[in-house]
């Protein structure tokens, strides 16, 4: 089997190999293949800017891998500002030793998502360190969208309506039981996805939420309680109204997590003003069954995120703390 | 303290290792620590990686009966009879109170 | 039937919340002896539930908050030696010793694992051969049995390189210690789940006729800890003392005898100090004599110079049901779950960490 090697990221003709052979194979368009120092754009009216960095471990997970993490989690940055993806940037730091046969896994589900949502992959950076100084693969995405609606987090008003796009808790749940100490087995998939389509639904019915935030790491708690906390509102969330599916419950039972808590990857909480609300849900629906509304913003006053129980018991929401570790007790 | 969950035994393989379930996720568990022959399809208590003793499904069966004639009582208002006539104690009696 | 969600059904949780609120005429203090059951009564808002003459006194049954500081700077210590692998249970990383936690000196390069099963130390042992392993153990009678086992397979397998730091602790042992304590306020116990899987419902037979104090062995889902609660108002008006044994579906009377003759072969009773309560005779179990060759505290260097817990802390105060979490003037400011200072909030379970999670003040 063929593995990368430090050579490949020593910018000669190894590197001009593994770039022109492989990876423009996959990230096939014309302005990459300019090979300028930089992708030359041009773009018209307000632009969206975005970046992030992806080290998932496992790098292949079910439901997905971190090549198509890496372009959905920029796509969706984007597509949360009411922004239109359109040019990403790409960087790899690679660990020697990672063999071909992955790296043009990643590559081509890379690919894929990019055409599927319309989007250019235009320029890039490889970085190949030695053993044991990074895990497999880090990737980071970068991406510039075109603003279609603006949508901002500040915009929140009181009684609105607070909505999620499906199910939560998918990613965060699959990763953890992959953990080789943990190693837990279901069919669960993790919901990573582009949410392009979804956002481009809802604004074709013109419905314009008043924010939009996909709830990757952190889960459903870390983005409401950014949103109570910017916006000095309180949210009350309707417990039975949040859907996880039996694995996730399963998972968070056996190792003493929430589900409020864990990433999701393709799965977005929005805000949204009370009479889009049902047609918004309608929407939602048609993507994932499980989308719901989930509570509502109901004072202006104090920053906090309430979740009423099946019993009608209220407790605050907190922001996810620290590390998740299993417990024990 | 001490997080321990019921899971359904689906396999056991000769060295007491058995393949659990908790709501569709699997799980590998020694069944070392517990005192009697575990078949497959029976509940455990999941504790750290170990199976820690068997749940007695009849017992669980039996007690959400009893929860379950208490709320079809306080439904119907009777409760208070019961109280006086037969009283929990009686119903519980079923479920083995010490 | 899944045995979990069965237990967690609206309306049998609605008719037992009713009737208890029905039955209960005057005010009863009961202290839930486990943290997992402060955990599930605060999340489940089982407190909110049983109306306003129960008063749910958070006991010290959290095996993580009770570990006292010098503990935590001994298990640092022996992770920072060289050629060492330092495992121990997740719960215990964050815990705070005098001046860092295992987390910190995980981050300072020292070989630091969190497992989630203590016999995946042997693997670790084995694939390391020329490393010494260390297995920090905590844990109440739950997690007693486990670690025998792992010392029984070290035993077995011969392994020269796997060495214990046995910290379990007893739940009889601190229980008494509290009702010893005359200023304590505690009319009735909710009784642990797991524990009294492995040690039986016999052991809080003598407790509830010394004191006479009706205890209620319970589940940890909410419609468990509600029928074990309606059990305990029901004796406090008919001023009973029965062990009642809720749990029935995995509590027996003299429990798991398998579990018990392994802790037993292997652990002695032994005298330990709780975080917040002080030193407790019996409340805790070490290696017997002649497995000192395997018991790190034997084989290694564990003195520390501790220091004195916060002043200011009045975990000890709401342990023994005289104050809430809320009366602490530290609770919530300089006192929370990423910079815990005393034992109520050093792990989820903890009275104060519990309520700072689901209610740091009244909703």
């Amino acid at each position: 089997m063929k593995n990368i090697l430090l050579s490949h990221g020593g910018g000669g003709e190894e590197m001009n190999e593994l770039i022109n052979e492989l990876i423009f194979k996959y990230f096939d368009n014309e302005i990459l293949k300019e090979t300028n120092d930089s992708a030359i754009l041009k773009i018209d009216g307000e632009i969206a800017f975005s970046t992030d960095s992806y080290v998932v471990t496992p790098i292949f997970f079910s439901g997905g891998d971190i090549g198509k993490i890496s372009v959905c989690g920029t796509i969706n940055d984007l597509c949360m500002v009411g922004a239109k993806p359109l040019y990403l940037s790409v960087g790899f730091i690679i660990e020697e030793g990672l063999s071909f046969d992955e790296f043009e896994k990643i590559l081509s589900s890379m690919s894929k998502i990019a055409k599927e949502n319309d989007v250019k992959i235009v320029c890039g950076d490889t970085k190949v360190v030695p053993k044991g100084k990074c895990d497999k693969i880090f990737i980071n995405t970068s991406g510039i969208g075109k603003i279609i609606h603006k949508i901002e987090t500040k915009n929140i008003k009181n009684r609105a309506k607070i909505l999620i796009s499906g199910d939560i808790a998918r990613h965060g749940s699959v990763i953890v039981a992959a953990r080789d100490e943990i190693n837990l087995e279901s069919d669960l998939k993790s919901d990573c996805r582009s949410l392009k389509d979804i956002v481009m639904a809802l604004f074709e019915n013109n419905i314009y939420p008043q924010a939009m935030r996909d709830a990757t790491r952190g889960g459903l708690s870390a983005v409401l309680n950014e949103w109570a906390n910017f916006n000095k509102i309180e949210i009350l969330l309707n417990e039975e109204s949040i859907k996880v599916q039996d694995e996730v419950m399963g998972i968070c039972e056996l190792l003493g997590f929430e589900p409020y808590d864990l990433a999701n990857e393709g799965t977005f909480v929005l805000a949204i003003d009370e009479k889009d609300s049902k047609k918004a849900l309608e929407i939602l629906k048609n993507f994932n069954e499980n989308a719901s509304i989930i509570g509502e913003v109901i004072s202006d006053k104090n920053s906090r995120v309430i979740l009423k129980n099946p019993y009608g018991v209220k407790r605050f929401l907190e922001y996810p703390k620290g590390e998740l570790l299993p417990r024990i007790c | 303290m001490c997080l321990s969950i019921p899971s359904k035994v689906i396999a056991i393989d000769e060295n007491n290792y058995a393949t659990v379930e908790t709501l569709g996720v699997k799980r590998g568990v020694t069944l070392d620590l517990i005192p009697e022959k575990v078949e497959v399809g029976e509940y455990v208590l999941i504790h750290v990686g170990f199976a820690m003793e068997k749940i007695d499904t009849k017992a669980a069966l039996e007690s959400i009966e009893v929860y379950k004639q208490i709320a079809k009582q306080m439904e119907e208002g009777d409760i208070s009879e019961l109280e006086g006539d037969m009283g929990l104690e009686d119903l519980r009696g079923k479920n083995g109170s010490n | 039937m899944d045995l979990i969600n069965d237990f967690r059904d609206k309306d049998l949780i609605f008719s037992l919340s009713n009737l208890i609120q029905k039955k209960s005429k005057k005010p009863l203090n009961i202290m839930e002896i486990c943290g997992g059951h402060t955990h599930s009564i605060m999340k489940f808002g089982i407190h909110k539930l049983v109306g306003k003459n129960i008063n749910f006194i958070h006991g010290p049954g959290c095996p993580v908050c009770v570990m006292p500081r010098s503990k935590i700077d001994a298990a640092i210590k022996l992770a920072s030696m060289d050629n060492v692998i330092f495992t121990t249970l997740a719960d215990m990383l964050r815990v705070p010793g005098s001046t860092s936690t295992l987390q910190k000196a995980r981050s300072q390069g020292h070989d630091i694992r969190a497992l989630y099963s203590p016999l995946d130390v042997i693997q670790i042992a084995k694939d390391n051969p020329d490393k010494k392993v260390i297995f920090f153990a905590i844990g109440f009678e739950t997690t007693t049995p486990m670690t025998a086992v792992v010392v029984e397979k070290a035993i077995e397998l011969g392994l020269k390189n796997l060495f214990f730091h046995i910290n379990h602790v007893t739940v009889p042992a601190p229980v008494r210690a509290l009702m010893n304590d005359e200023n304590v306020k505690i009319d009735a116990f909710l009784g642990p789940s797991h524990v009294s899987v492995i040690t039986g419902s016999k052991i809080y037979e003598s407790i509830a006729n010394d004191y006479k104090k009706p205890i209620a062995i319970s589940g940890f889902e909410p419609v468990d800890i509600l029928d074990g609660i309606l059990n305990l108002v029901e004796q406090g008006e008919n001023e009973t003392y029965k062990v009642y044994n809720q749990y029935k579906r995995a509590v027996k009377l003299e429990g798991n005898l398998k579990a018990k003759e392994l802790i037993d072969k292997y652990f002695k009773i032994c005298d330990f100090e709780f975080r917040g309560l002080g030193n407790i005779p019996n409340g805790g179990v070490d290696l017997k004599d002649k497995y000192s060759y395997l018991n790190a505290k034997f084989v290694f260097d564990c003195n520390v110079e501790s220091k004195k817990e916060s002043k200011a802390c009045i975990c000890g105060e709401i342990l023994k049901g005289r104050a809430k979490p809320y009366d602490c003037k530290i609770f919530s400011k300089v006192c929370n779950p990423q910079n815990p200072i005393g034992s109520c909030m050093v792990s989820s379970e903890g009275a104060c960490a519990a309520y700072y999670k689901y209610a740091k003040e009244n909703v």
